[in-house]
C-alpha cells in the first residue's frame, strides 16, 4: 500500500468541485436560477438563500473600490514555463485558454483604489483563472502588490480564491509561499496594515502563506478555508468529515478567522477597519 | 563539431556556474567526488534518473533526523512540546553541540518500525509540530544559537484535527517566524520535502539538499491523480515537475547539494552524516561570518526573488 500520502496543494486545479449536470447560476444550496445581471447586480449572492457564488476579480474590485478608483498595476505580467511542463496538454496551453476564457493575464489582479474613500491597495484572485492557483506569476503580482502598498504608505486588502500552488510549476510555485511571507513582512516593517479576506475556496498553499498572515483575517459565509481539502483528507484518513468541514463557520468556531463578513456588508466593513487602522490620520 | 546535446550541455553548464553551484557542498577537497556530482548535474537526468531520486528519497533504511543528530551532535538534549496542545513526534527539536558551537535542530523525523511509524505519524506533523518548531526556533533567537533545519516529510498532515487545529495558519506563521530569526539558518532537504509541510521549516539563509532528496510541490502520486487522472503515472508526473536536486538547484531553490555515499546514503549512515557535517559546518562558518542585519535582509531577498514569469 503506499503510504498516506499529503498533496493538498491544489486539489481542484481547474474547477470548484460541482454537479456537472448544473448551471452555474443554479444555486446549489436552494436551486434558485438567476441570470447573469441579477446575480452581478446582488455581488453574485442568491437572493432566496443567502448562498455566495464565485465572484470574479473585476466584480468583486467594482464590488469594493469607488467608482472609478481603480488602478490596475503589473497588468502585464504573465506566467512563463520554467520546467516546458507537459501533461495531457503543454502548460503553455492551459495558460492561453485560462486567458481567453477569463479575459485576465493571471489569477489574480492588484492595484491602487479607494474603499468608501479610504485609499488602499487591493489584491484580488479569480478562481476562474486556472483554479486561482498561486504560481510565480501570481506570487509576483502579490509581493508587488505589498511593495506598492509599502510604498505608498497604503493598507492592503486581499481576496483569495485559490486551489493552492500551481502544479505547473513545480517547486516554484512552493517558492512562491515564502515570497509573498517576505512581502507581507516588509509591508509590516513599513508599517502598513493588511487585511485578509478569504473567499471560497482558499485552500493548500495560499491558505498556508499570505491569506493567513493579514492582521485581520475575513471570511466569506461558506467559504472552505482548509490547508488540506474534503476528498483528500477522506482519501487519506477514512474518516468521517464534519459536514462544515474546514468551512468559514467552523473556522471562526476555531478561532482561525475574526469574522464572517456576507458580500453586501463587505464594503462597509472593510472601510470601518481602514478607517480605524488610520487612526485619524 | 559539436552535438545537439554537447551545446545543450555547455550551456547548462555555463547557466550552472553562473548560480553559485555548489555553494553548499565545497566539501573537504573531495575533488573527485565532486567532478562526480558535476559530471550528474550537467547530464540531464531521465525520467528513471528522477524516479530513483524519488524511491532514494523515501528508502526505508534512509537515515533520518535523529540519526544525524546522533552523529553530528554531542550534549543532545530534545525539547518537547509547544506549550499549548501538546507535542507532536512527528517534528523533534532540541540543543547540541556542533563543532564546538552550541545549534538548535528542528527537523521532521519519520519512523523505522511500524510502531515508531504511527508514533511519527510517518513525519507528517499537525500544526502542533510547527508550533513546538516556533517555540524553539524563538529559543535560538533568544540566545542567538545558529538554527539547522532537517527537511523529511511527505508533507503536513491531512486530518481533521489538523484542520481545526490551524495547518494552514501553522505553516505560513512558522516561514514567517524564521524570516524574522536573527540568527543565521541552515536548512537540508534530507529526505522527502514534500510542500507545505517542507517549506514550512525550510526558510533558510543556504537550503541544501542532499543527493538523492526531492523536493516538490505535490507528491508525483498526487500529481498524476489530478493532471492524468491516474495515481499510476507516477513516474511520468515525478519527471514534469522535476523534483530532484539537480534541478532544484539549476532553478535557484536550492544553493548546494549535499553528496551521498555511493548507492545512497542509506547504504552507510555515516558517511552521510559526515558529508552532511561537512556541508553544514561551511555553510554555518560563512553565515556566522555576517552581520545580522546583512543576513536577515539577503534572506528576505533569496526568497523574494525566487520564480520564472514574463
Amino acid at each position: 500500500m503506499a503510504e498516506p500520502r499529503i498533496d493538498v496543494q491544489v486539489e481542484t486545479p481547474d474547477a470548484a468541485p460541482k454537479d456537472e449536470k448544473q448551471h452555474p447560476n443554479t444555486c446549489p444550496a436552494c436551486h434558485s436560477h438567476y441570470r447573469n445581471d441579477e446575480l452581478e447586480a446582488a455581488l453574485w449572492v442568491c437572493a432566496q438563500c443567502g448562498h455566495h457564488f464565485p465572484m470574479r476579480a473585476r466584480s468583486r474590485i467594482a464590488s469594493l473600490a469607488d467608482d472609478g478608483s481603480f488602478a490596475e498595476e503589473a497588468a502585464e505580467l504573465r506566467s512563463d514555463d520554467p520546467l516546458d511542463f507537459f501533461d495531457l496538454r503543454p502548460y503553455g496551453e492551459r495558460l492561453a485558454e485560462a486567458e481567453v476564457n477569463t479575459g485576465l493575464g493571471e489569477a489574480i489582479v492588484i492595484g491602487r483604489a479607494a474603499v468608501d474613500g479610504a485609499p488602499c491597495e487591493l489584491a484580488v484572485m479569480d478562481f476562474a483563472f486556472m483554479g486561482g492557483s498561486m504560481g510565480s506569476a501570481v506570487g509576483e503580482k502579490f509581493a508587488r502588490a505589498c511593495e506598492s502598498a509599502a510604498e505608498h504608505g497604503l493598507p492592503l486588502i486581499s481576496v483569495s480564491a485559490s486551489g493552492g500552488a500551481r502544479m505547473q510549476e513545480g517547486i516554484l510555485a512552493l517558492m512562491q509561499l515564502p515570497k509573498t511571507i517576505v512581502a507581507v513582512a516588509d509591508l509590516h516593517d513599513a508599517g502598513s496594515p493588511y487585511v485578509s479576506v478569504l473567499a471560497h475556496p482558499t485552500t493548500g498553499g495560499v491558505l498556508a502563506s499570505f491569506a493567513s498572515l493579514g492582521d485581520v483575517l475575513v471570511a466569506e459565509p461558506g467559504a472552505l478555508m482548509s490547508f488540506a481539502g474534503p476528498r483528500v483528507v477522506q482519501q487519506t484518513t477514512r474518516e468521517k468529515l464534519p459536514d462544515d468541514f474546514g468551512r468559514a463557520e467552523a473556522n471562526l468556531r476555531f478561532g482561525h478567522v475574526d469574522a464572517i463578513v456576507p458580500r453586501p456588508e463587505l464594503k462597509p466593513y472593510l472601510a470601518r477597519l481602514l478607517r480605524l487602522f488610520a487612526n485619524g490620520k | 563539431m559539436a552535438s545537439d546535446a554537447e551545446l545543450r550541455l555547455r550551456e547548462r553548464l555555463s547557466k550552472l556556474k553562473s548560480i553559485n553551484l555548489l555553494g553548499g557542498a565545497r566539501l573537504s577537497g573531495e575533488l573527485e567526488r565532486l567532478q562526480k556530482q558535476l559530471d550528474r548535474i550537467t547530464a540531464e537526468p531521465t525520467e528513471d534518473d528522477i524516479w530513483r531520486s524519488v524511491e532514494l528519497a523515501r528508502h526505508q533504511d534512509r537515515p533520518y533526523t535523529l540519526d544525524y543528530v546522533e552523529r553530528l551532535f554531542d550534549d543532545w538534549v530534545e525539547l518537547h512540546g509547544d506549550r499549548g496542545r501538546g507535542d507532536d513526534a512527528a517534528i523533534i527539536s532540541g540543543l547540541g553541540r556542533f563543532q564546538g558551537r552550541t545549534v538548535v535542530v528542528v527537523g521532521h523525523q519519520k519512523g523505522r518500525d511500524v510502531k515508531e511509524r504511527a508514533k511519527r505519524n510517518f513525519g507528517m506533523a499537525y500544526p502542533e509540530g510547527y508550533r513546538k518548531a516556533m517555540r524553539v526556533m524563538k529559543l535560538a533567537d533568544r540566545f542567538r544559537f545558529p538554527l539547522l533545519t532537517l527537511v523529511d516529510t511527505p508533507g503536513a498532515y491531512p486530518g481533521v484535527a489538523a484542520e481545526q487545529h490551524g495547518q494552514g495558519g501553522a505553516i505560513a506563521a512558522s516561514q514567517a517566524t524564521m524570516l524574522r530569526l536573527g540568527i543565521p539558518i541552515v536548512s537540508v532537504v534530507i529526505g522527502e520535502g514534500g510542500s507545505g509541510g517542507a517549506i514550512a521549516i525550510a526558510v533558510g539563509d543556504r537550503v541544501l539538499m542532499s543527493e538523492n532528496a526531492i523536493y516538490s510541490v505535490i507528491s508525483p502520486e498526487g500529481c498524476a491523480a489530478i493532471l492524468w487522472r491516474d495515481a499510476s503515472e507516477a513516474k511520468k508526473a515525478a519527471a514534469a515537475f522535476k523534483p530532484d536536486a539537480a534541478h532544484c538547484l539549476e532553478l535557484g531553490v536550492i544553493d548546494g547539494i549535499v553528496p551521498e555515499p555511493p548507492g545512497g546514503a542509506h547504504t552507510d549512515h555515516d558517511e552521510a552524516a559526515r558529508l552532511l557535517g561537512g556541508a553544514v559546518q561551511e555553510a554555518l562558518d560563512e553565515l556566522e561570518a555576517l552581520p545580522v542585519d546583512e543576513l536577515t535582509r539577503r534572506r528576505r531577498a533569496r526568497f523574494r526573488a525566487l520564480g520564472v514569469f514574463a
